[in-house]
């Protein structure tokens, strides 16, 4: 009897693959209860999202490769999918989770959303009382890692996409972003990310305008802001603290000369400028002037690179933090397993 | 027992207390640039920890060597400097957890330890034992101009984070340091409340000073009135919204070093350099 970690991941599997064997949380107390029916299962527990479907359990499964084991659980199984599968014991599973918890095995390394679900998926199958004192105390393990990495390491500091630096930098300059008046113009993909990002983080005042009118009211309607007209804009330019411009215009809509005059009746407040366009909407001498702040896709794209290379630098140390958990987690085995049980540190022939 | 009973028995002068409060806030200095520097994990609460017990040292040794004088401990340029420390650090500890700026103790620890390795430079450091008679308005006014100088300069240190904080803005490349410091607007707000703080304190204590009653030293009033109005000039640019953000903050900087620079020259140039 050992710990095995039997699933896939974006490392091994395209999204069409992944999909397939997601479990939506609604479904996972079903999937605990069929998970329970496998034969030779001691505990077991389900971590799944939309970039991995890992099933972690306890029990004998050394002549259990992983195909074997998913065409058990799922009844679509086809021939093919056992080359995206992965089977992880003893030492290896330990690792694994830990990094999982910790973000390293993330498709963005260092994100922390994937704490949240390892610990949801921890509470169901608690709930279904499928854990027992080897995955609680692995479990229990990893988020003690998980935390330790994440305010230890600089594994989570800092943005990895365009819209999250964004929201980055305007709380850099107006602090929170609640009292602020935020202005899309245009209404793409661009921008609907970026809205998305200003409104997850507490922006309340969202105005979008974008030539199609109606393109502007259904990306109000998914940031919870309001639509204004094309025409209306420039009235509205006053009072913004944030603009994020993304239309498709062939020369820059904000110029110099245009700006100049808002300027002055706006009290010397900041006004933080996002030039998602290409072509340019905003005219780059805009950043020279008094408390405007311009930044383009380039230098957007450029800091989000930054921090990906530095937590890229940070995985190191994560990786030595890990493996004196993972040395620790060992050493508990070693001393509370009764004699006959197997050591987690030996692993299996073929591992 | 009495304090300065109890400092006898421990230490051998009441400068003791000086040298522990420099300790601490030298602790805090090296913590705070070795966290933002590595950009490792730093904790506030440590950095505040050191803040306060170099505050607590001052304080005592403010209260011992006031009980020992029977007056306001400012009567020597040693106590002036301390004194001026000790304000700062009371108005970082008032107004730095009000406006979530734990991170203005980064550049004010170090600015107080300054000036309390300053402080214990100064050979003349004795205690001025021969009681005299105290004048109110003298205390009130070198008491309430010290206060002010200390938001001066938190006024100052705020406006240097801002200046910073807008240089990195302008690069378009922030390094992890301007993640870690506070919001530019933040700032702003602080360096006007600050410059607001000290303004009001000043105005009492320059006030005060034309009650005290004795010779007026005039050079000392001309630099005392310039030094007002300079202040004044920035508030009312910042009311009138004539002077932006950047600008108030660098004339912040300016005024205080020009402040610092009357504070150190007045010791060479008045007849009558200490507070009697």
């Amino acid at each position: 009897m050992s710990v095995f970690c039997f699933g896939l991941s974006h490392q091994t599997a395209a999204v069409e693959v992944r999909e397939r064997f997601a479990i939506p949380e609604a479904a996972l107390p079903e999937a605990l209860a069929r998970l329970k029916t496998i034969p030779g299962l001691g505990e077991g527990l389900i971590v799944s999202t939309c970039n991995r479907t890992e099933f972690y359990v306890t029990g004998d499964f050394r002549d259990s490769p992983a195909p074997a084991f998913f065409e058990r659980f799922y009844r679509d199984f086809r021939p093919g999918d056992g080359t995206h599968l992965f089977r992880l014991w003893a030492t290896q599973c330990v690792r694994h989770l830990f990094r999982v918890a910790s973000g390293l095995e993330s498709m963005v390394v260092g994100e922390t959303e994937i704490f949240g679900q390892v610990k949801r998926a921890y509470e169901l199958a608690t709930g279904a009382q499928m854990t027992g004192k080897l995955l609680n105390r692995l479990f229990q393990k990893s988020f003690q890692v998980g935390k330790q990495v994440r305010s230890t390491t600089a594994i989570t500091r800092g943005s990895v996409s365009v819209g999250s630096v964004a929201v980055d930098l305007a709380k850099q300059i107006f602090g929170d972003l609640d009292g602020c008046k935020i202005m899309i113009l245009g209404a793409g993909d661009t921008s609907e990310k970026t809205a998305r990002a200003f409104r997850s983080h507490g922006a309340e005042q969202i105005f979008v305008s974008n030539r199609s009118f109606e393109r502007a009211q259904a990306l109000a309607t998914i940031t919870g802001g309001r639509a204004i007209r094309f025409e209306d804009w420039e009235q509205e330019f006053r009072d913004l603290d944030i603009l994020v411009s993304s239309t498709a215009a062939p020369h820059a809509i904000i110029t110099l000369n245009k700006l100049a005059p808002f300027l002055r009746t706006r009290r010397h407040r900041p006004l933080f400028m996002i030039d998602l366009a290409m072509p340019r909407d905003i005219d780059p001498a805009v950043h020279k002037l008094d408390g405007v702040y311009l930044y383009d896709l380039d230098s957007l794209q450029s800091m989000a690179e930054r921090t990906l290379e530095v937590r890229k630098q940070e995985a190191e140390t994560c990786h030595r933090l890990i493996e004196h958990h993972v040395q620790d987690f060992q050493l508990w085995i070693e001393r509370t397993q009764p004699p006959n049980f197997p050591s987690i540190a030996v692993e299996l022939p073929g591992a | 027992m009495h304090l300065d009973f109890l400092s006898s028995l421990i230490f051998a002068s009441d400068r003791t207390w000086v040298w522990l409060a420099l300790y601490g806030f030298s602790l805090a200095s090296a913590y705070s640039a070795y966290s933002l520097i590595t950009g490792k994990f730093m904790a506030p609460r440590l950095t505040f920890g050191l803040i306060s017990a170099g505050f607590i040292s001052q304080t005592l040794f403010l209260v011992d060597r006031g009980h020992q004088i029977g007056r306001c401990p400012i009567t020597n340029f040693f106590e002036l400097l301390v004194f001026l420390g000790w304000s700062m650090i009371l108005i970082y500890l008032l107004i730095g957890s009000s406006y979530r700026l734990s991170l203005l103790g980064v550049i004010t620890a170090p600015f107080v330890s300054a000036l309390d390795i300053w402080a214990l430079l100064v050979p003349d450091h004795s205690l001025q034992t021969a009681h005299q008679l105290v004048n109110p308005w003298l205390e009130a006014h070198t008491s309430f101009s010290i206060v002010a100088c200390g938001a001066f300069a938190l006024a100052g240190v705020a406006g240097l984070m801002y200046l910073f904080q807008e240089r990195q803005l302008k690069t378009r490349k922030p390094g992890s340091i301007f993640f870690r410091l506070p919001p530019i607007t933040t700032l702003t707000i602080a360096n006007s409340r600050l410059l607001w703080l000290g303004f009001i304190l000043f105005t009492v204590g320059l006030g005060s000073g034309f009650f005290i009653g004795q010779e007026v030293d005039w050079r000392k009033v001309a630099w005392s009135i310039l030094i007002w109005a300079l202040y004044g000039g920035i508030l009312a640019g910042r009311l009138l919204h004539t002077m932006g953000a950047k600008w108030i903050a660098t004339l912040s900087i300016i005024a205080f070093s020009l402040l610092l620079s009357v504070f150190w020259g007045i010791r060479f140039i008045s007849d009558s350099p200490t507070v009697r």
